[in-house]
């Protein structure tokens, strides 16, 4: 799983059915690199620190949607604080 | 899953199995400020997009699962277009 923060929001009427209802977030990497979005099932917030599961069978698990599912990226946890040694 | 920019067609005859009638669209991966975040790729169309949309996709083996029949060798798949990025710039 990834550390990121999210940065916005992300809308589409027009999308593949998986996605109905589903909130769509943007995310970077705290450590760098590129923005992507995942689906976000914990109500964070813009600005928040988030867990970002980014693999697919994990999240057809979590989903429970069964296992024809396009979603690949899933924010499975909102970060209070992270140690690190430096 | 990522933002991307359509920015051409594809067209190919000879598919194989599954990716008969499928459309192709050769897409600019693109950060959430607009900034090419790789190189060009090819993608398959699910929601019937068009040159400009900007978009978002799925990719590696959850690309194929947003097909019909979902069993095919596709790595990236446009799953939605975008109306509105809500984000700082």
């Amino acid at each position: 799983m990834k550390l990121c923060r999210v940065e916005g929001t992300v809308v589409g009427a027009v999308h593949h059915k998986v996605y109905d209802g589903q909130k769509l977030m943007i995310v970077t990497p705290v450590d760098g690199g590129d923005s992507f979005l995942a689906v976000d099932r914990v109500q964070a917030g813009v600005g928040d620190t988030v867990l970002v599961n980014q693999e697919g069978n994990g999240t057809r698990q979590l989903l429970k949607m069964g296992q024809q599912v396009p979603i690949r990226s899933l924010i499975v946890g909102i970060v209070d604080e992270v140690h690190r040694d430096e | 899953m990522y933002l991307g920019r359509v920015i051409g067609t594809v067209v190919a005859e000879r598919k194989y199995e599954g990716l008969e009638g499928k459309k192709l669209l050769v897409v600019e991966p693109l950060d959430h400020r607009g900034k090419a975040t790789r190189e060009p790729e090819v993608a398959v169309d699910t929601v019937q997009a068009g040159r400009g949309d900007l978009v978002w996709l799925v990719a590696s083996r959850e690309a194929a699962l947003a097909l019909e029949p979902w069993f095919v060798p596709v790595d990236a798949a446009i799953v939605g277009i975008v109306d509105e990025v809500d984000a700082k710039k």
